[in-house]
């Protein structure tokens, strides 16, 4: 058995109602994990984009996949694992800016991380930051000690990198030819 | 001219050429059923109960290979299908399953008889739809029956909200379907078929395990072809019987918890496995880590998913059996051309060995004249019919009995309940197969347990006088569930005796049917005789020996070579009691 590792899996759905709970029971289920899962319409209004946070070791991943697929409303499922890819999630976060110099550390912070500032009342300041998971968890570290008020966290959304897309690399999820031609 | 939604709806069905509509009435769906009763070209089956009538389109289906069709009202109406559904979805019956809804406006609101089954049914339908606006009802019934036929049949559920069942709209059939996300793979990749057929030509212990699929995908013919072709032993699923015929030399029966000794070692010993149309359920494998320990695997599925889900495959061929099978024996007679008659050779020591096998532990039982032998009764009705006839089963003992005393010769003559295992399945599933072949003798072969299920069918089969047969193995006992506590449990018979079971041939008669029962082991061919030649439906009631069980056994969760002929001695024997509670 391989080892258990961390997928994102991008998943083309119609733009339809019921879709999302379609995926989501499946996960459920069949026992699958969900990690963290973001939705949104693509550019062409009657498809949804979905990127879905998961893990598995190779045969389970290879049946999420497959049982994605296998849902009527699904058009295209990539597990992005298998190329390079850039991934992505937005934090919102409200640090107590009530003793002095608070505000000017958390300005400072947001400078380091190019964070944004969004919100500010007399004893708070909210806070943007988009990132890989690493730089999130790094500004949360260094923002902790002012004391957090209220964390809001996305979902990661992932892209492949350019030159890799559509590339050669057959899929790890079925031994070459199992299918006489490719969805 | 504009069309209500109920006419739209009726005609969709008539464009799809249905004739029967399995169904039970109710509120909202009352506008379909006046139209119903002023059109009189599509027959409504009226049962007793939805779930009745769900497992009565499954057996319509099953025996035809086309779509079957349910028509119930929301709520109540609806929830009631979810049995028959989930059965569908397990074994691939192709269904188009239509519940009345609560107005739009009035969805999520409680309304009276509201139930969401489409949020219910979604995880035990191959897909399902809400109709929002009238001017969607013809292609989303389009689109039902297409994807309950096509790759892996499956039910589809259409919810029907009453305001698109009386709205009036321009009905526009499509003529095909396209559904971009929905295309299931029909032909097998070449290069793995060749693989295949290589790999078959050089196997010195191929084994062929077949199953629903051969019959979903209509490909008997071929699987005939393949074994007449290289002589390979075949071994069937549960669901795959009659995919070739139970009289065919090269058939060792049945395979996994109940199969014959035969079908169990050639699987075990086999250095190739040809599985095709079949999606290794545990009930089949036996540990899965000691399935098959030695072989090469092929396996041919249509469904992806089934590939490796279970059980590792070294040449997967994703596509239709039937069209993979011809591809395949084109291919191995490709190969053979050079030296034909060589490959018979290379495995007649293994055909020997097969026989031998079957010698060894042949399917059997004790023959007793002092009571009936519920395995007797079957032969009796297999020597009677000549397998000429459509067989139901329910769940339990009485369903392996059949599985293994039957014959069947021809695919869709069996139906039984085998991804879910549904006790009341078996009655309704032979009304259905009736009312698809008039002509053809049917006969529901069930438990006294299992028949207590779906009973109130009974009225059903005497208003409309259907001339199913049923057989009833009455053993006192909920048998199987008995067979596992004498075996695991210590004998403690825990809610399994239901000797107080009403009297059914008093029953029969109060349906204003016949009832026959025979009680004594020289009564059994008389009843027999009499209740086949009656030209309506028949009771027939056996009271057989109680205590009586299936063999071979593998015991849950055990390997499928540590078959069981005989009850465990001891029956506190830890390590078996102990596997089968992990199990
Ligand atoms: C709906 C349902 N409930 C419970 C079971 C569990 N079960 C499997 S076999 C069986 C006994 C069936 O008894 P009967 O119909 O008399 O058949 P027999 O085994 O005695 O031949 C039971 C309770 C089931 N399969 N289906
Ligand atoms: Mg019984």
């Amino acid at each position: 058995m391989s080892e258990i590792q961390k997928h994102f899996i991008q998943v083309v759905v119609e733009n339809k109602f019921g879709v999302l709970s379609r995926v989501a029971g499946l996960f459920s289920a069949r026992g699958f994990n969900i990690d963290s899962l973001s939705v949104a319409p693509g550019i062409d209004p009657t498809v949804s984009q979905m990127t879905i946070e998961t893990q598995g070791d190779d045969h389970v991943v290879e049946q999420i996949v497959k049982q994605l697929n296998k849902l009527i409303d699904v058009i295209k499922v990539v597990d992005l694992s298998e190329f390079s890819f850039l991934c992505r999630e937005t934090l919102l976060i409200r640090v107590n800016t009530a003793r002095p110099g608070d505000r000017e550390e958390a300005f400072r912070i947001s400078e380091i991380f190019r964070a944004r500032i969004v919100d500010s009342s007399p004893a708070t300041y909210t806070i943007e930051v988009t990132g890989d998971t690493e730089k999130i968890e790094a500004i949360l570290n260094f923002l902790k000690p002012l004391g957090i008020k209220e964390i809001i966290r996305s979902g990661k959304i992932a892209i492949a990198r350019e030159e890799q897309h559509g590339g050669h690399r057959p899929s790890k999820h079925s031994i070459e030819g199992e299918y006489s031609h490719h969805r | 001219m504009k069309m209500s939604g109920a006419e739209m709806l009726l005609e969709s069905l008539k464009r799809e050429h249905v004739q029967h509509i399995f169904g039970y009435p109710g509120g909202v769906v009352l506008p379909i059923f006046d139209a119903l009763f002023k059109d009189p070209s599509l027959q409504v089956v009226l049962t007793r109960h939805e779930q009745g009538a769900v497992h009565a389109a499954e057996g319509y289906a099953r025996s035809t290979n086309k779509v079957g069709v349910v028509l119930v009202t929301s709520g109540p109406g609806a929830t009631n299908t979810v049995t028959g559904l989930a059965d569908a979805n397990m074994d691939s019956i192709p269904l188009v399953v239509i519940t009345g809804q609560v107005p739009t406006k009035m969805i999520g609101n409680d309304a009276f008889q509201e139930a969401d089954i489409v949020g219910i049914s979604r995880s035990c339908t191959k897909h399902n739809f809400l109709v929002r606006r009238i001017q969607d009802l013809p292609r989303i019934i389009k689109e039902a029956f297409y994807i309950a036929r096509t790759g892996r049949p499956g039910p589809v559920l259409v919810d029907l909200p009453k305001d698109v069942i009386v709205d009036k709209g321009d009905f526009i059939y499509p003529d095909s379907v396209s559904i971009r996300s929905y295309n299931p793979t029909m032909q097998g990749n070449r290069w793995q078929i060749r693989k295949a057929a290589q790999a078959i030509s050089k196997a010195k212990r191929p084994v062929i395990y077949a199953g629903g699929g051969i019959i979903s995908s209509d490909a008997t013919k071929e699987l005939l072809d393949l074994v007449t072709l290289t002589n390979i032993p075949t071994t069937l699923t549960l669901m795959g019987l009659g995919a070739l015929s139970g009289t065919h030399p090269r058939f060792m029966g049945m395979l996994g918890m109940h199969g014959t000794y035969a079908a169990n070692m050639a699987i075990h010993h086999c250095d190739l496995l040809i599985a095709v149309g079949v999606r290794f359920d545990d009930r089949v494998t036996g540990k899965i880590s000691e399935f098959s320990p030695h072989s090469k695997v092929i396996h041919i599925d249509i469904d992806p998913t089934s590939i490796r889900k279970n059980f590792h495959v070294d040449i997967p061929i994703v596509g239709d059996a039937k069209n993979i099978l011809k591809d395949l024996i084109e291919e191995i007679k490709e190969i053979n051309k050079p030296e034909p008659p060589s490959k018979d050779k290379l495995i007649d020591t293994w055909i020997e060995q097969v026989d031998e096998w079957e010698k060894e532990h042949p399917l059997t039982y004790e023959h007793d004249t002092d009571v009936i032998k519920p395995q007797y009764v079957i032969e009796k009705v297999y020597q009677f019919t000549q397998g000429d006839c459509i067989v139901s089963t329910d769940v339990g003992q009485h369903q392996m009995w059949t599985a293994q005393f039957f014959k069947f010769i021809k695919p869709n003559t069996w139906l039984t309940s085998g991804g879910l295992g549904t006790m009341g399945y078996g009655f309704p599933a032979a009304i259905g197969a009736q009312k698809a072949h008039p002509d053809k003798r049917v006969i529901a072969i069930t438990g006294e347990g299992s028949f207590m299920m779906n009973i109130q069918e009974l009225a059903t089969v005497a208003s409309l006088d259907i001339p199913v047969k049923i057989v009833i193995l009455n053993n006192k006992y909920l048998g199987m569930v008995r067979q596992w506590q004498e075996f695991f449990y210590g004998g403690r018979y825990s809610s399994s005796f239901i000797g107080q079971s009403p009297d059914f041939v008093k029953l029969a008669e109060a349906f204003g049917i016949v009832g026959l029962k025979a009680s004594r082991h020289d009564e059994v061919e008389n009843v027999i005789l009499d209740g086949f030649s009656r030209r309506g439906p028949v009771l027939m009631e056996f009271h057989v020996d109680p205590e009586e069980n299936v063999f071979p056994m593998v015991p849950a969760g055990g390997s499928n070579i540590e078959m069981i002929f005989e009850a465990p001695e001891h029956r506190d024997d830890r390590k078996k009691r102990d596997s089968i509670l992990t199990a």
